[in-house]
């Protein structure tokens, strides 16, 4: 019944896809809706980008060296997750936690590093309140740090379910798809720091 | 703070006696239901065997329910609009404008979020699965989750009524009306959280058929011997999952100017009120493309079904489907040709508007071509897919003159593209999931629908649509332009007496087919469907019995062509004996869960203290989402088991009612 | 429904899930090589960013260009050595709902941009349109 020629589980033979396959696919797809959630916001920042309403503009306030201590916090946090999942892989209990304990740490670093940045903008009078372009500012990084935020937590449940119910396949599946949430995460900072920081910042 | 926020007495609509009226009888309804239900003792099984299922045949059916019940909501709404424009010539009709705005407001939210939306994602539920072979969907519970999400926006609307008002802006809320400095009560409010919170159920369940559909197919189920609606729910699943999340963005930088005091579309600080149409707009059109593909779906099964033939053209069909996909993405701005963006950006969306008419002309060409040289049968979901294809070609062909800018500099909303958009929405949309409602009635519930009301019905429906819409085409061409509250020009009012005419008929419509129902059920006995093939189908659904065990099937098909069921069958007759008995295994099905219903709930709790700015309440409701999607992944037991014998006991029944009505073995 | 209890799909001719990779043999220290390699190729292509965007050494006005290929090249490292998503026949449904997706994400961004610049080149300043309410 299953002669397996051609691609995967669409050649004629297969049947349905084995629950990994799907249950992965299906959170591929959810992660891709985000992406063009993000894109709407993106393309806001970008007809935004100028209207500063007389306040300051990005090359008045963002400060490089911030983000490049917060990318490269994402940037370290994305391979420590992926050291957690070759450590899921193997069943290797220890080495998951520890790579899943740095990975919080560093995204929990990014969080921080953030917040500190909104907190001083907004100090100095240049709240999303202020201007369009800082409302879409605020929106759109803000938006990626929620998400980073819902990630840190599935994170610590995801730890907490390893050692209550060790590595049973739904909590295997679980884990990937978190690792795929996770490096999608660092994906769209990618466009972050260059569409909304580095762009602002050309001389 | 206040402890109830800014809700307090005045936000019940005393002085206001239809509201008042409307609203006390809504409840009352409510409360007679839910009372029947406890008091006869039936809410265990409705909690055991309804709200807490997980099974995509139940969900299906109570999407159903949810679009048909808010049919009348939104009908109620046009009719009270079509009285008042037919009485407000030189006077102010009996609604004045603040409640005239809600109106329209309430009626094109309602049919296109809780009418069209969950009718066809109702079909797609039930259907879906049954066609491709497969026990339910990738994400069972998330299905029941989505389900109780639109329940919840629904809920959140109708509360509206009774408390507090509703959005006064249309049902796509333009800034700057929208923005609180115009619109400072809690209408628009209402509005945002209701569509947001349903949208995100709708996002899921795209996300949940994307995956079935690609990855979860009865064995030898190749692409190209899916089903047509198989293929129509899958473009429809993509355009949903690429689509909803532009909503969720605009819609949430809307909430963030009205409540945190940003400026993405202000009068002030730089705003950009167009940007809102031009993303609103980027979900929007997709959107009636994800109304209208499932409907292609069901009327493709229904011609091919009741002319005896398959369907001519498959190839061509599956190809066009996937052509409307991308290109619906490709002609936003003819919502806004009148807005300014020039020439260049006007013609460039404008020849895209006018080749995506293209492939769904293929498809009306291999519609009747499969009724050509057929033995047609004129059953009522065949007269709906008839009168669907003569009403959505001329509602198609106003649109293509629609996207010809310089028309549309005269035509942009008037009454002309108020009479197009819902030629095509209720000749392609309402058609369609009538269509389908009267074909699928008989697999879920086990006997078919009155065939002579039905006729009345559709009869009632198509002469009282052609009534109430073909006079608007003239006086928006006589210059009358949407949602007037009342008008001077002499020249329009025999147009709309004549419309008003029209929606009584579509009333008639609309009793003979809550009289159809009441009848069937009542005398149902006759109308049975023992076979579970009562239209001598050609897909996997109607192998099996009507209605379905909850297993779908007992053994997975295996399918070797097109048309999976009619080869199968076929062979059977020509043999005069049943396919022989398959090799019982026992059967794991998802178990019932809570969770969808439970969330729904802080949903609503969520929603109702965001709009009435009840802040420790919202608090409440979030971590109550929170906690429940936590116990739900805390659990350990996810599957029942059922056992082999009790598969091969149910199976053997059902196979034994089949063969025993000679129909079926009949050449 | 396949059981609870699965394992990973093995074997040729069957799709991997998403950000799954086939790691025959050896196992993690090809699993963490992998990861490695990524990390440095995404952390020179990172800094690259941020030091063509001041150096001088780019020609100005295609700083923007440049960056814009940088990114993508970032995205394209993070797919690849993170994401494990090839082109091969296992990965096909996975490779495909990505296109669709950079597909939408092109025609929202690239068709808002357009439109929202002739818009904006049309309309009246907001001040003066402000004025005339009055």
């Amino acid at each position: 019944m299953t002669a397996a020629h051609a691609a995967g589980s669409n050649s004629l033979a297969s049947g349905p896809a084995s629950k990994r396959v799907y249950v992965g696919y299906g959170f591929w797809i959810f992660i891709l809706s985000d992406m063009v959630m993000f894109s709407a916001f993106f393309a806001a920042f970008a007809v935004l980008a100028d209207a500063t309403a007389g306040g300051p503009g990005g090359r008045q306030l963002f400060n490089l060296t911030n983000v490049a201590w917060e990318t490269a916090c994402l940037l370290l946090s994305s391979f420590a997750c992926g050291m957690a999942s070759i450590a899921a892989a193997s069943r290797n209990v220890l080495w998951f936690h520890l790579a899943m304990a740095v990975t919080f740490v560093l995204g929990a670093a990014f969080l921080g590093l953030e917040l500190k940045e909104f907190a001083g903008l907004a100090a100095d009078g240049a709240g999303p309140q202020r201007s369009a372009f800082l409302s879409a500012f605020f929106t759109l990084v803000g938006c990626h740090g929620l998400h980073i935020t819902a990630g840190l937590l599935w994170l610590l449940t995801m730890m907490a379910q390893v050692v209550a119910k060790g590595f049973r396949a739904d909590i295997l599946r679980r884990i990937l798809c978190f690792t795929l949430f996770w490096h999608a995460l660092d994906i769209i900072w990618v466009a972050i720091f260059t569409v909304v920081y580095l762009m602002e910042k050309i001389p | 703070m206040k402890l109830l926020g800014r809700l307090n007495w005045d936000a019940l609509p005393l002085d206001q006696p239809i509201p008042m009226i409307a609203s006390a009888a809504v409840a009352m309804g409510i409360l007679a239901v839910l009372a029947w239900v406890v008091i006869r003792g039936h809410f265990p099984y409705v909690w055991r065997e309804w709200l807490t299922s997980v099974d995509h045949k139940r969900i299906g059916v109570m999407y159903t329910l949810l679009a048909m019940v808010m049919l009348l909501r939104g009908f109620s709404d046009a009719l009270m609009m079509r009285s008042q424009q037919a009485l407000a010539f030189h006077s102010q009709g009996y609604l004045p404008p603040q409640h005239y705005d809600q109106v329209f407001s309430a009626h094109g939210t309602i049919m296109i979020f809780f009418v069209a939306m969950p009718f066809m994602i109702g079909l797609m539920n039930f259907v879906v699965p049954l066609q491709l072979g497969v026990r339910d969907v990738a994400f069972p519970t998330l299905n029941s989750v989505s389900f109780w999400l639109t329940a919840t926006g629904a809920l959140l609307v109708n509360l509206s009524l009774g408390i507090g008002e509703f959005a006064r802006t249309g049902w796509l809320p333009y800034p700057p009306l929208s923005e609180l400095t115009y619109s400072p009560g809690v209408g628009v409010d209402y509005y945002l959280w209701s569509v947001q919170i349903s949208g995100v159920g709708t996002l899921l369940t795209g996300i949940n058929f994307v995956t079935t559909i690609l990855k979860l197919r009865a064995p030898g189920m190749g692409y190209l011997r899916m089903p047509m609606f198989c293929w129509t729910s899958l473009a429809a699943s993509l355009l949903i999952v690429a689509a909803f999340p532009i909503l969720t963005a605009t819609l949430a930088m809307l909430t963030l100017d009205r409540y945190l005091g940003f400026h993405f579309f202000t009068n002030e600080a730089g705003g950009n009120m167009m940007m809102f149409m031009n993303l609103i707009w980027a979900w929007g059109h997709p959107e009636v493309y994800i109304l209208i593909l499932p409907a292609f779906g069901i009327f493709s099964e229904v011609v091919s079904t009741f002319s005896g033939k398959p369907l001519f053209g498959y190839r061509s069909m599956v190809i066009a489907t996937m052509a409307i996909c991308l290109l619906s993405f490709m002609v936003w701005l003819h919502h806004f040709f009148t807005m300014g963006a020039g020439a260049d950006v006007n013609a460039v969306f404008g020849v895209m508007s006018m080749i995506i008419a293209v492939p769904t002309g293929v498809k009306v060409f291999n519609w009747l071509f499969t009724l050509f040289g057929g033995r047609v049968r004129f059953e009522p979901p065949l007269l709906w897919a008839i009168g669907f294809m003569i009403t959505f070609v001329i509602g198609g062909m106003t649109g293509v003159l629609l996207a010809v800018p310089p028309a549309d500099f005269l035509l942009h909303n008037s009454l002309f593209l108020v009479a197009h958009f819902h030629n095509v929405i209720i000749g392609g949309v309402l058609f369609g999931a009538f269509a389908g409602y009267e074909y699928w009635f008989p697999k879920a519930f086990g006997f078919r629908l009155h065939a002579g009301l039905g006729k009345a019905a559709f009869w009632c429906w198509l002469v009282g649509f052609y009534l109430a819409f073909m006079p608007l085409y003239v006086a928006g061409l006589e210059g009358m332009t949407r949602r007037m509250q009342h008008y001077d020009v002499a020249a329009w009012r025999p147009w709309l007496l004549i419309a008003a005419g029209g929606a009584a008929v579509i009333l008639a419509g609309i009793v003979c087919q809550i009289a159809e129902l009441w009848v069937s059920i009542m005398r149902r006995e006759p109308l049975r469907d023992v076979t579970g093939d009562p239209w001598d189908g050609r897909s996997l659904e109607w192998s099996t019995a009507s209605p379905p065990p909850a297993f779908n099937f007992a053994v997975m098909p295996e399918v070797r062509g097109q048309d999976a069921y009619w080869a199968v069958k076929q062979q059977a007759r020509a043999q005069a004996r049943p396919p022989s008995e398959p090799e019982y295994e026992s059967i794991e099905t998802p178990r019932n869960s809570p969770t969808g219903f439970v969330c729904a709930f802080f949903a609503t709790v969520l929603g109702f203290a965001l709009i009435w700015h009840i802040w420790w309440m919202a608090i409440a409701g979030l971590v109550g989402a929170w906690a429940t999607f936590v116990a739900f992944a805390w659990r350990d037991r996810v599957e029942n088991v059922l056992p082999a014998e009790d598969v091969a006991r149910i199976d053997r029944r059902n196979r034994q009612a089949r063969s025993a009505a000679p129909a079926v073995l009949a050449p | 429904m396949s059981a609870v209890h699965d394992t990973p799909a093995t074997g040729a001719g069957i799709d991997l899930a998403p950000g799954e990779e086939r790691l025959d043999g050896s196992g993690v220290a090809q699993g963490v090589r992998g990861y490695l390699i990524g990390l440095v190729l995404a952390a020179v292509l990172t800094a690259a960013s941020f030091y063509f965007c001041f150096s001088g050494l780019i020609y100005g006005p295609a700083i923007p260009a440049a960056l814009v290929a940088l990114a993508a090249a970032q995205m394209g490292v993070h797919l690849v050595f993170f994401l494990h998503l090839t082109t091969g026949p296992d990965n096909t449904n996975n490779a495909l709902a990505l296109a669709f997706g950079v597909l939408i994400v092109t025609l929202v961004i690239g068709g808002s941009l357009w439109i929202m610049a002739h818009l904006n080149h049309n309309m009246a300043p907001m001040s003066q349109l402000m004025d005339m309410q009055r």
